[in-house]
């Protein structure tokens, strides 16, 4: 359960403060997409302990979407809840990146889609938790102490993968050739994140990039798999062009909420 | 030699009849041993297939409160199965066997999961009915007469408790909600109360090892005895509620101070633990599947570990 506490608002504009509400949904429906897309892994993982390890990860992310919903609501004013903004939103309006909504495909997929993000996830948090707004200092505080653990859990398993059989070999590698072209998006800033990063409140892209290429780089030489180059990289969610694949996410996730509006649950 | 085993066999039964525990390493007859893998084993296989009904609704849950009730409480489960094929590997028992015995269908789980999960109302009835059973089925259990067992007992029953009173949350709202969530929630009743009436088991008539268990402490009450007990202690919740328990028969009897009531579908219990449950394949078919397509990512961890412990020693040489 979440704690209630005051929100702390910053002292901005107020366009600043609509790309703020933007930025922060973006966060919330990022982390809300994957912690649904590993909660369906529940019951059905390769092995119990890594089905523990996926809920585990998955619940943390929930816990984060679910304070940055909260935040966005409050910078939002209307008096939306948390659960307004998950469920009552279409799928143009949500502004996750492309990588986080692809399906989970098989445990290499999966992984890596993880990895991936993780990396990003985890550099990111780093600075937003010494970044000038106070809550969003806050929750990355709190968070990055799980992104450590996840990043430390994602990359193991490329290593696992990457220097296991042959069959693990071949199926990271093709989840690597799937996944790849979605990275590069997690650090293409959008226009409001050009915006809010000249305001200082979104750090540097190019140097989080840095950081996320030497992570990567390091854990795939002890995979002793190569990294990618030169790969198109698609880019969309943080728009709201989406892949075909989160219609379906909504159309499960929102099921309820859609069916008997206004209720509670 | 057969002196000195009755001698053994005396020792121990005064052992559990003075509710001294039987540790791992200590004697214990071959039956006792197998009596306790085939309990602990279903139950944890129970845990394993009982994420699945469950797991049904996480991607659906109604709220983001509930979404993450819901998965911490299947992840729950999945703990729960850990511990238990943790204490079931102290008799030399392996996870791989047990699984391998699930999968063939040789080793039973709890028939309760080969239920369908049809409406949200399901997680409220599943947590207040469903955990409410095997919360009066385990309690006793934290005093068994295996160690291993009952601390593993100790953890899942405060854990279940925690999740019958989610079970019991989500009913009061809806009953508190709108009409079409009463009728929801009592729709849910409805399917869900006799199966869980079975979960005690057949009639202590018809319960062959209820006796033997109930000497080595492994089972403290009979299964009549427990099932009486769930349906005096549900009743007066199920009122609170504001819903109806499907049994015409259903009555107060002031002499024994107890609820009479009407008697279960045996021919269906029989039929569901024979295999053939509205899920049951679906279940089996679900488990085994996990096990399957997870077989490479099992066989790359050993691998991997395997070469990592070689690179070690070549490095030490």
């Amino acid at each position: 359960m979440q704690e209630t506490h005051t929100i702390v608002v910053p002292d901005v504009s107020a366009e600043v403060r609509q790309q703020l509400l933007a930025f922060v949904l973006q966060l919330a429906d990022t982390s809300l997409i994957l912690a649904h897309r590993l909660s369906e892994w529940c019951g059905h993982g390769p092995i119990l302990e890594q089905d523990l390890a996926m809920a585990n990860i998955s619940l943390d992310l929930l816990g984060e979407a679910r304070s940055y919903y909260q935040y966005a609501a409050e910078l939002e004013g209307r008096g939306r809840t948390e659960d307004d903004l998950a469920y009552l939103r279409s799928a143009v309006e949500y502004r996750n990146p492309l990588l986080v909504e692809q399906p989970n495909g098989d445990f290499a997929h999966t992984i890596v889609r993880q990895f991936l993000y993780d990396a990003f996830h985890y550099h990111l948090l780093l600075q937003l938790q010494a970044g000038p707004d106070q809550q969003l200092a806050a929750i990355a505080e709190k968070s990055v102490k799980e992104a450590a653990y996840h990043v430390k859990w994602s990359a193991e398993w490329i290593i696992r993968l990457g220097d296991g059989t042959d069959e693990s070999r071949r199926r990271v590698e093709a989840a690597i050739t799937a996944l790849w072209r979605y990275s590069g998006e997690l650090t293409t800033p959008s226009a409001t994140e050009q915006a809010l990063q000249q305001a200082g409140f979104v750090p540097d892209y190019a140097a989080i990039q840095q950081q996320i290429d030497e992570h990567v780089t390091r854990v795939f030489a002890e995979a002793t798999l190569p990294v990618p180059q030169g790969v198109f990289m698609q880019k969309g969610g943080k728009t709201g062009r989406h892949s075909e694949h989160l219609g379906y996410l909504l159309a499960e996730l929102q099921y309820l909420q859609r069916t008997y509006p206004g209720l509670t649950w | 030699m057969e002196t000195a085993e009755l001698t053994q066999e005396e020792q121990f039964q005064a052992r559990i009849d003075a509710d001294v525990r039987i540790e791992p390493k200590d004697w214990m007859p071959e039956a006792y041993r197998k009596t306790l893998i085939r309990q602990i084993s279903q139950h944890a296989h129970s845990e394993l297939v009982g994420m699945l009904p469950e797991g049904n609704w996480i991607t659906r849950a109604p709220s983001l409160k509930r979404k993450s009730i819901l998965l911490a409480k299947v992840q729950d489960e999945a703990g729960h199965g850990l511990y238990l094929y943790s204490a079931a590997e102290t008799l030399g028992a392996s996870r791989d066997q047990m699984l391998a015995d699930l999968h063939s269908g040789k080793a039973k789980y709890s028939s309760i999961f080969n239920y369908p999960t049809l409406s949200w109302a399901d997680m409220g009835t599943i947590g207040w009915l469903v955990d409410g059973a095997a919360i009066l089925n385990q309690v006793p259990l934290c005093r068994t007469s295996y160690g291993p067992y009952a601390r593993a007992m100790v953890r899942v029953c405060k854990e279940e408790s925690f999740h019958q009173r989610q079970g019991f949350e989500i009913m009061q709202t809806l009953c508190e909600g709108a009409p079409a969530q009463k009728q929801m929630a009592q729709e849910a009743l409805n399917r869900w109360w006799w199966p869980t009436l079975m979960m005690f088991g057949p009639k202590d008539a018809d319960s062959p090892n209820t006796e033997q268990s109930m000497k080595w402490r492994i089972k403290r009450f009979t299964n009549d005895e427990l099932r009486q007990k769930f349906v005096d202690m549900m009743v007066p919740q199920a009122e609170f509620l504001g819903l109806t328990v499907p049994d015409d028969k259903l009555q107060w009897n002031e002499t024994k101070q107890g609820y009479d009531f009407g008697d279960v579908d045996w021919a269906e219990f029989w039929d569901v633990v024979k295999g053939n449950g509205p899920c049951s394949r679906e279940r089996l078919q679900a488990r085994v599947q996990a096990h399957e397509d997870g077989a490479w990512v099992r066989e790359a961890a050993l691998a991997h570990a395997e070469k990592r412990r070689q690179r070690a020693e070549t490095a030490a040489a």
